[in-house]
């Protein structure tokens, strides 16, 4: 935390400003990992469709800002259209008690249906009032966010990243806190075993809801960013390559964390950065044996793995404290991921 | 009356493409209960060693109903002993694993095959129905959508390998107390599977374009289908191919092809919160 914090006001100075759009564009990409890996690791949620959410902020405040050139308006209105397909969507899944098996097949039929869609809105007949949807060819030239209430003020990129970044670390934190609260606490139990939490009372559906809702609103906001970042949207965000990163690096870095899918997410998108440069790679061909290989060696990701390394080195220097008294996190992760593979045990 | 015909054809061929396409996945999804993410890139590769074959001057027919499928069954037992064998039992993980692959495939042939359309031209020509032209390979569709429920059907129930991979499928110990090895079963049955969607690509192979994303396109469909038709393998995939094949075509009938999968899609999500068991789960129960 004091590490983004440092970052938030020391980056700007240090770096010109296309250092700082890369940054940037490794912050959106951030907040949209950080989304997933609260419902997936700490909900239990396996969404296979976050682009989906991703893609409706995209698109959500494009037309709304086109369409009414204010951008604050528009930039709300990207975070509530996406949790309110969400809740939908969530309603449909949780109320009707499909396992997470379904849960991860509908969510990519919804990803699906979304990318059809627009991809197939080309031509000027298809506009939402003055923003053309423009198909397969996007749309370019979306107004940046300006100051609230003054369309004229139009933030530098400097300004998107500060706005990036802040967003970055008050969702992180913010997650953080909800995860500590009671509410945190019931979702978290949900996943780990949902029939208990029905006897003690709690209607484990609308916690998951509420969580799916919250990760769909957060996923919103990244896309919101993205198309502030380059001006433009295409249907490609809502593919199903876009999926697959997400889940990618919060596998990557980690599931049952925050921090390991942001390490995960400026990992790997360096490491397609550095394969689309040199040509020699397809990049789906590297991402596909990434998944592979970390889901049969290194399923519990970077973060938990090097966590448990630590935690065996410091038990090795000091075997009368570390008996005792064992580094609260790794341990804590150690137990989700055992529980959960014990869960799906008896599932299938 | 000429229209009405046609579009009884394509309604037909409509509910005939589903069940081709989702056969290879009812049997790894439905017997086995792996979920095969990689199920549309094994009909990519079922459609690229079509290309291939003819390349080499192997008539079109062969090459469909011979090569594809041995092609794709080989690389199914291929993979289910490097990657699914060590995940049974972890259906997430499988879930997982098995997207890994699909990227792994489309990047492979990316790389060897280039990111380019290539097309087989569909054979038979095609025949008038009043002012309608319809295509011949159409009714092959069909054609062969029938034969394969029926041989599905045939060697499930009428043969000593049908009984032998469904007892292993309900209880793995008891079949492996009686002698029979459950990781050899679960090896062949994969590879059939993996041979129906080779099958299923090859077939659709002069329809679609063959580029190396082309199963993206299949494996949404392919899911649906099979968990819409739910427990019962056979008659699930001929119901709910018919259910949603009808609604897909009906829907591209009236509007454009992209509201007709919108509208299968969409159809599939409100039936499976209605039907959470599919369709079998609530009727036709007991059945094959």
């Amino acid at each position: 935390m004091a590490i983004g914090i440092a970052l938030l006001f020391g980056l700007p100075g240090r770096l010109d400003d296309y250092d700082l759009i890369q940054v940037t564009i490794y912050a959106v990409m951030s907040i949209l990992g950080v989304s997933l890996a609260f419902i997936w690791g700490f909900g239990g949620i396996l969404c296979f469709g976050q682009a989906a959410f991703f893609g409706l902020g995209a698109y959500t405040y494009a037309i709304a800002v086109m369409n009414m050139g204010d951008s604050t308006f528009a930039f709300l209105l990207a975070i509530a259209v996406p949790a309110l397909f969400a809740a939908v969507l969530g309603y449909v899944i949780f109320y009707g008690r499909l396992s997470d098996v379904y849960m991860g097949v509908i969510t990519l039929t919804v990803t699906l249906i979304l990318f059809n869609l627009v991809n197939s809105t080309a031509g000027p007949e298809w506009k939402i009032g003055t923003a053309p949807l423009g198909g397969f060819n996007g749309i370019p030239g979306i107004p940046t966010l300006n100051m609230p209430g003054n369309p004229e003020d139009v933030l530098s990129p400097k300004g998107i990243f500060y706005v990036t970044f802040a967003s970055l670390l008050v969702v992180y934190l913010g997650l953080r806190v909800l995860i500590a609260s009671k509410i945190g606490r019931v979702i978290v139990a949900a996943k780990e075993n949902e029939q208990r939490v029905l006897l003690l009372g709690y209607d484990a559906r609308a916690y998951k809801l509420f969580c799916f809702t919250l990760g769909g609103a957060i996923a919103g906001l990244a896309g919101c960013l993205f198309a502030n970042w380059g001006a433009f949207t295409s249907p490609t965000i809502f593919g199903l390559a876009q999926s697959a990163q997400i889940i990618i690096w919060v596998i990557v870095g980690g599931l049952g964390t925050l921090v390991g899918p942001i390490i995960g997410c400026v990992a790997i998108q360096w490491l397609t950065t550095q394969i689309g440069t040199q040509q020699t790679f397809n990049s789906n061909l590297v991402l596909g044996a990434i998944l592979v290989v970390f889901v049969l060696m290194v399923p519990r990701g970077i973060v938990p793995s090097l966590g448990l390394v630590i935690d065996w080195c410091s038990r090795k220097l000091r075997r009368g404290d570390a008996a005792r008294a064992p580094t609260a996190a790794p341990a804590a992760m150690v137990t989700t991921r055992a529980t959960t593979a014990a869960h799906s045990g008896p599932r299938a | 009356m000429d229209l009405a015909l046609v579009v009884v054809i394509q309604v037909l061929y409509a509910i005939a493409s589903l069940v081709i396409i989702s056969a290879g996945l009812a049997v790894i999804f439905g017997m086995m209960k792996v979920i095969n993410l990689a199920h549309g890139e094994f009909m990519m590769l079922g459609a690229y060693s079509v290309i291939g074959a003819m390349k080499f001057g192997v008539n079109l027919w062969v090459a469909m109903f011979v090569v594809a499928p041995i092609a794709v069954g080989i690389v199914g037992v291929a993979l289910e002993r490097l990657i699914i064998r060590r995940l049974y039992g972890r259906m997430v993980d499988t879930m997982l694993a098995t997207w890994g692959l699909s990227l792994l495939l489309v990047g492979i042939v990316t790389s060897l095959a280039g990111n380019t359309t290539a097309g087989v031209s569909a054979p038979l020509g095609s025949f008038m129905i009043g002012a309608y032209s319809v295509s011949g390979y159409t009714l092959v569709i069909i054609a062969v959508a029938v034969a394969l429920a029926a041989a599905i059907r045939w060697v499930l129930l009428r043969t000593a390998w049908g009984l032998i991979a469904r007892g292993t499928m309900q209880k793995p110990e008891m079949a492996n107390a009686l002698g029979i090895s459950p990781s050899r079963v679960y090896s062949v049955t994969f590879a059939v599977g993996a041979a129906l969607s080779g099958l299923a690509g090859g077939l659709l192979a002069p329809l679609t374009g063959v580029v190396p994303t082309m199963g993206g396109a299949f494996v949404a469909k392919a899911f649906i289908t099979v968990i819409g038709g739910g427990p019962a393998i056979l008659a699930g995939l001929v119901g709910a191919s018919s259910l949603f094949g009808a609604i897909n075509q009906l829907a591209t009938f009236l509007t454009t092809p992209v509201f007709g999968e919108v509208a299968l899609l969409f159809a599939a999500i409100v039936m499976l919160r209605l039907l959470p068991q599919g369709i079998t789960g609530r009727f036709f129960k007991g059945s094959l």
